[in-house]
């Protein structure tokens, strides 16, 4: 079996032979990574079903077509993306051409994460295909069906040459990391991340860090509250509450609390039925240490448990469990939950809610959900996250046109869409001058003087508008 | 509470007012930081003249002018870049807002170098103060009488508080690294970067590194030498050499060295005189630090024109180096001084293949007046930015990316660059309680027939134009109210 160095090695040689750069080459890979969703549907079920018991539908959606519709996506644009972008100059530069060129970078790293193992490891790895980059992948070893049928169909589809999948755990990872990248990709935690940020100093390569943290969900003022808690409900119970950018917890009054909860009773009635457990449409926790971590948080707040509450170590089940009365030193407040339960934390008022958020560290995403869109705007301008979604959850990044990622504590650099292209390459200034007007350029050589400098200065002005070409020129 | 942190703290309190949110404030600061620049052109002349031996002239050409278009683009354009900038929208979101708005970071740390200190340092301000940051401006204590006129001047322009200037060497410069930044830009070495990088890592802090690195300059037998000497000498001895972006070394032909070296010498007398050393326009070595590593480039290489030197006065005259060899001492480490080497190679394609076996620089010259070869060298290559028959004009333009690759840096800046370089590009999706009856199709229980409704309709992604979406929203309408009426009624 190849080592890690052979394997860096391999991939190098290939990126410098050229044999990604070719648009043809890029399409065709994409085109692979298609065939392998249609191919192999049914084992990818079995996987996601095997390490998280996910259902056939969050599987496909969550998994599949998120995947398959940004290589649509790409192929359909890469031809666009690929071209130079042609850029405005000034007076001094009018007759040469300025030109933006996207360009690979070269070997890049993708480390995946466990909770939606699929999406995570192979839609960076699009833009990373699509901008004529080679790539390492390394899944995580928690979803361990997962990587073992990576491991299997990525060099079944994909050239071999080019990408790679090396498995592993902490160690191997590290060990992989002392190796020079041209950029690593980290989906992951933020004590992982701050490794991942040393190891890439040392290189000086260039990263993206799509972190969590606690995504805020604010319900405040006049609202539909059948559909916002049906939503609420269906975001944060998708795949278990193990979603990166799940509604962590909820800020809202004791009145909205009051009337809402019942409606949230009714929702996961009719998703999950009166008995969760027996549902085939609720996942469970991803490891024996997860569901003890989960139950210990139960166990040590101190709210009130008004749905759910129950557990199953045998089958790691945890039911869709609402508590109350949570207060900010709660356990449930000092990290990110990850999991099937929801705190509600009361507040008198919207600024109440928007300095609790603004105290804590930037989420990924942060929730609004009001009938009132002076209560939403109002959100949107006094905090800062990722992402923001109002009256609905998780949905904003299935829109391949938006960036996805973090800023602050939740991450750095973002993809999906081209921007997952743009992530993976280098945007390299061009400028072809012309040989003609060498007396223009005389204006600039010493000795220096006066007149030639206010020339210049009038020449390099940016363009102003309603300016014909001056004849000079 | 050190002086940094003080510093860092003010401003981060100074930020949370919020009063760097709004548009005409971010302006007002843009406009003083102008008029900043156009009243002091002397005391930055005077700092310029005792730290590099800049003349006149050069100050307003190489580090101010620059900065005044810089500012006026901003001011002109600020109101469209900070817009909410809309994206395309899927089936599911078609009556929703999506747009991606700007947003300030917070606090950013803008460190700046010594060789165009104005450049380098105010340059990624413009940027800070745009995108709606605090910013603490931490100017390089190498060119210590510019520093000085940055700490005792700016704020009497700027807000003090939101951009406070502090000073200092390697100590105060590691005491402000221990502070938590929300960016963190640095121009410099990639020694320093390392470190910077080592520390912003700690807070998950993203930086830009405008480093530097060995930059090529390939000269073609096709092409009109004399305007390419020229072009190459000026380039080349501008500011003593001291430019991340100077042309580092040359490869030519063997059988167009001496005609080279000819054509540059002559230019050094045009620009410099015969005596560049009485001559106002022609600069002096930073310190004799870098004096000394300098002179020590030159061992093992021979001086075809140039070498003279004074260490008392920091000067080394114009130098060209001849028939240098790969291992020569001078190029092992990126000169960043008035010493050009010109190593020989047999043609193009040999210079591709040494200049890829070396780190990625920060620029690449290519001198041709065959097109066709110029794309061929860009595409072989890569490097931060490449200019075809000049040198450096490419730092001049707004409108291209200004940033390096691999070795020579990460990130980019100048123009709207600078803005979403100090951004955040906030996702935002605004949807309405409404059409509740569309998201039936994604709720358990799970069935078949859910499925194939949400594969089409939830992530398929469409792109019209206004009008198309006005249409396009009318049939969905009519469409959907049909799927309602028939599959799900409660």
């Amino acid at each position: 079996m190849e080592s890690q160095k052979q394997v860096l090695e391999r991939l190098r040689a290939a990126f410098r032979s050229g044999v990604t750069l070719p648009m043809h080459f890029r399409l065709t890979q994409l085109e692979a990574m298609m065939s392998l969703f249609e191919d192999n549907e049914n084992q990818i079920l079995e996987a996601l079903h095997e390490d998280l018991a996910k259902p056939k539908f969050e599987t496909v959606l969550s998994e599949i077509e998120i995947v398959v519709n940004d290589i649509c996506y790409a192929i359909s644009n890469l031809q666009t993306w690929m071209q130079p972008t042609y850029v405005g100059t000034n007076l001094a530069t009018k007759l040469d051409d300025c030109f933006v060129r996207s360009e690979p970078l070269g070997v890049v790293l993708i480390i995946g994460a466990w909770n939606y193992p699929l999406h995570l490891i192979l839609l960076p790895l699009i833009g990373a295909i699509a901008a004529g980059n080679c790539a390492i992948l390394k899944p995580s070893e928690i979803s361990r069906a997962t990587e073992k049928l990576l491991a299997e169909l990525i060099p079944k589809y994909l050239s071999q040459e080019c990408y790679a999948v090396v498995c592993g755990g902490a160690e191997e990872t590290k060990t992989l990391l002392e190796n020079r990248f041209d950029h690593i990709f980290y989906t992951g935690s933020q004590s992982v991340a701050r490794c991942i940020l040393l190891a890439a100093a040392v290189h000086l390569t260039p990263v993206t860090l799509e972190l969590g943290g606690k995504c805020p969900c604010l319900i405040y003022g006049r609202l539909d509250m059948k559909a916002a808690a049906k939503r609420l409900v269906w975001a944060k119970f998708f795949n278990t509450g193990q979603s990166c950018v799940a509604p962590d917890y909820v800020l809202c009054t004791t009145e909205t609390r009051d009337a809402l909860l019942p409606f949230i009773k009714e929702a996961l009635e009719s998703f999950y039925g009166s008995d969760p457990q027996q549902s085939p449409d609720l996942g469970r926790i991803v490891t024996d240490r997860h569901w003890d971590r989960l139950v210990e948080l139960l166990k040590k707040s101190e709210g009130k448990i008004v749905i759910g509450g129950e557990s199953d170590k045998k089958t790691k089940y945890i039911a869709p469990t609402v508590i109350v009365d949570v207060i900010e030193s709660d356990a449930l407040m000092q990290e990110e939950i990850f999991g099937p339960i929801l705190p509600i934390i009361t507040i008198k008022s919207l600024d109440e809610a928007i300095n609790f958020v603004n105290e804590r560290e930037k989420p990924l995403a942060l929730y609004a959900f009001s009938d009132e869109s002076q209560v939403v705007t109002t959100v949107l301008e006094r905090t800062s996250s990722g992402g923001f979604c109002s009256n609905d959850g998780i949905v904003h990044m299935s829109l391949p046109g938006l960036p996805f990622g973090g800023v602050g504590a939740s991450g750095m650099g973002n993809y999906h869409g081209r921007w997952g292209f743009e992530t993976f390459s280098h945007k390299r200034g061009c400028m072809m001058r012309s040989w003609l007007l060498e007396c223009v350029n005389v204006l600039r050589y010493p000795p220096y003087n006066e007149s030639n400098l206010s020339w210049l200065r009038w020449a390099t002005t940016a363009k102003k508008k309603g300016w014909a070409a001056c004849s000079v020129m | 509470m050190s002086r940094e942190q003080k510093a860092v703290d003010r401003a981060r309190k100074a930020f949370l007012t919020g009063r760097s949110k709004s548009l005409d404030y971010r302006i007002t600061q843009l406009k003083n930081l102008l008029r900043f620049v156009r009243e002091r052109q002397n005391e930055i002349a005077e700092g310029l003249k005792k730290d590099l031996g800049r003349s006149e002239c050069g100050t307003p050409l190489y580090e101010t002018l620059g900065l005044e278009s810089e500012i006026n683009l901003a001011v002109k354009y600020l109101k469209e870049w900070a817009a909410p900038r809309p994206v395309s929208k899927s089936m599911m979101t078609i009556s929703d807002q999506v747009y991606i708005q700007p947003e300030p970071l917070g606090v950013v740390l803008v460190i700046g170098a010594w060789n165009y200190p104005w450049a380098v340092t105010i340059g990624p301000l413009i940027g800070a103060i745009a995108a709606g940051n605090a910013a603490v401006i931490k100017p390089s204590e190498v060119s210590s009488h510019t520093s000085k006129v940055m700490e005792d001047l700016l704020p009497l322009y700027l807000d003090k508080e939101l951009y406070p200037v502090v000073t200092g060497g390697v100590t105060e410069t590691q005491e402000l690294l221990k502070q938590r930044f929300d960016h963190i830009f640095y121009t410099g070495n990639g020694t320093v970067a390392k470190i910077i990088m080592e520390a912003a890592a700690k807070h998950l802090t993203p930086t830009t590194l405008e480093l530097g690195g060995k930059s090529p300059c390939y000269i073609d037998t096709n092409c009109d030498l004399a305007i390419a000497c020229r072009r190459i000498a000026w380039g080349k001895y501008l500011n003593c050499g001291q430019t991340c972006i100077a042309p580092d070394y040359i490869l030519c032909n063997p059988s167009m060295q001496d005609r080279v070296i000819e054509e540059i010498k002559k230019n050094i007398k045009d620009f410099y005189s015969d005596d560049p050393k009485k001559c106002l326009d022609y600069g002096r070595i930073i310190n004799q630090r870098h004096f000394k590593r300098l002179m020590a480039l030159l061992e093992g290489s021979t001086i075809a024109v140039g070498g003279e030197n004074d260490e008392s006065e920091c000067y080394i005259g114009p130098t060209i180096l001849r028939d240098v060899k790969p291992d020569a001492k001078v190029m092992q480490e990126e000169i960043f001084g008035p010493l050009l080497p010109i190593l020989t190679v047999s043609s193009a394609d040999e210079a591709i293949k040494f200049i890829n076996q070396r780190e990625k620089p920060l620029a690449l010259y290519i001198f041709s007046s065959d097109n066709k070869l110029i794309k061929h060298m860009i595409a072989e290559t890569s490097s931060g930015g490449v200019v075809a028959n000049d040198c450096l004009m490419h730092f001049s333009v707004s409108s291209l990316p200004f940033g390096g690759v691999g070795n020579s840096g990460m990130g980019h800046y100048h123009g709207k660059y600078g803005f979403d370089n100090m951004s955040h590009l906030r996702s935002c999706l605004i949807k309405k309680l409404k059409m509740e009856g569309m998201n039936k199709m994604r709720y358990p229980p799970h069935t078949e027939d859910k499925l194939g409704w949400a594969r089409f309709f939830i992530l398929k992604h469409v792109d019209f134009g206004s009008l198309g979406r006005m249409v396009l929203l009318a049939l969905m309408a009519v469409f959907v109210a049909v799927i309602l009426q028939r599959y799900f009624t409660d």
